[in-house]
């Protein structure tokens, strides 16, 4: 059984981890908020984007469609671009996310496919690099910024598609979570390039006609860069969204562990403490009766 | 007598309010929006968006950076990537 001076100095480390996940915890609230904002923010673009996208993808169809939009015609070459956190104390998030990327890559390379992996965020490298350590290429670090915005987003889409534009590969996909609350994050893999599709506007007002300025391909050629520059924002905002939302609820767990660690040994403090006594007294009394 | 104006970024939504005109710099052009203008979409370059806010008002410039407008139903909608007031 621990001394007496043990359990004391136990209780005392427990007391202040705790105090530390409380603190994080807190923070992790605080910044959350912020984090959900920033994301809804983000939306009315990525609507409006998505929308003029749908009526011109339909419009300039077949051959003379950008590469972006119609590919390169082979799917030999998969880019995944994986998205991480850079600080860790946010639970299973990042597991999670390697998971989904790691799972992504063994079924494109069981098709046969070359895959690359493009990381961004800093908690992700290591498991992946042992998972695949002859597929990782290039990484992007987003630890020294506060928080990862639009020039970042830029920075990332516009290597990616400096990539795309040299042949470096075929497809590419992101692999990031969605934020659907504090609890639940939910890693996805979408692909980015060649951009899929969208479905067009269920009801194309007919009779309005459009001019373009300088033409309908020209736009969509313009687009297209900006619509990954806006997917790849979007995917940054989720995981800020997502590494405090997880955060959050990590941290409440550890608190509430702690608090549950500091009864148990607190009780087992005073037990032997009163252990103590007793024995003590036994020997007084047992002393005074043997005279 | 309104046009319905929209300047948004990625990251948030600068303006949506009701404005007399709004002359924009298109790539091909500075073009002047007002209400009931027919359907139309440009390239924008780098430059000042000017506001109207009423008929002979003085306008307030808005420098956007690169991105595109759109006239539609619903009024005008600017987007751009960066936004300086």
């Amino acid at each position: 059984m621990a001394s007496l001076k043990e359990l004391k100095g136990r209780i005392t480390s427990v007391k202040s981890t705790q105090k530390i996940t409380k603190a994080k915890q807190m923070v992790a609230a605080a910044k959350l908020r912020k984090a959900q904002a920033r994301a809804e923010a983000a939306r009315p673009y990525a609507e409006r984007l998505t929308a003029v996208m749908a009526s011109l993808a339909s419009k300039v169809g077949g051959e003379n469609a950008p590469r972006l939009l119609a590919g390169t015609g082979s799917e030999k070459r998969h880019l995944l671009v994986v998205v991480n956190t850079d600080k860790g104390l946010c639970g299973g998030l990042n597991s999670n996310i390697v998971r989904a990327a790691s799972a992504k890559a063994r079924e494109l390379v069981a098709a046969g496919k070359d895959v690359e992996l493009y990381l961004v965020g800093r908690k992700g490298r290591a498991p992946l690099k042992r998972n695949f350590p002859e597929l990782i290429g290039a990484n992007y670090d987003t630890s020294q910024v506060r928080e990862p915005g639009f020039e970042e987003a830029e920075q990332i889409a516009s290597e990616v598609i400096g990539m795309f534009e040299d042949g470096k590969f075929d497809v590419a996909h992101l692999v990031y979570p969605i934020f659907k609350s504090a609890l639940a994050q939910d890693p996805t893999v979408q692909q980015i390039v060649p951009v899929p599709a969208p479905e067009a506007a269920a009801s194309d007002d007919a009779g309005a006609v459009v001019e373009y300025e300088p033409g309908e391909e020209e736009i969509l050629e313009e687009l297209l860069p900006r619509y990954v520059k806006t997917q790849i924002f979007g995917a940054l905002l989720e995981i800020a969204a997502s590494e405090q939302g997880a955060s959050m609820t990590a941290m409440d767990n550890a608190t509430r562990n702690a608090g549950d660690l500091i009864q148990k040994l607190t009780i087992q403090y005073n037990r032997s403490r009163q252990a103590a006594i007793t024995t003590e007294l036994v020997e007084i009394i047992a002393g005074a009766e043997a005279l | 007598m309104a046009l319905h104006f929209e300047l948004v970024t990625p990251a948030k939504l600068v303006r949506s309010e009701d404005v007399h005109m709004v002359v924009v710099p298109g790539s091909e052009g500075e073009f002047g929006v007002l209400e009931g203008h027919a359907p139309f979409m440009s390239t924008i370059r780098d430059g000042a968006v000017q506001v109207y806010k009423t008929a002979g008002s003085a306008p307030e410039e808005i420098m956007v950076q690169g991105g595109f407008a759109e006239v539609g139903d619903a009024g005008l909608t600017v987007l751009a990537e960066h936004v300086s007031e």
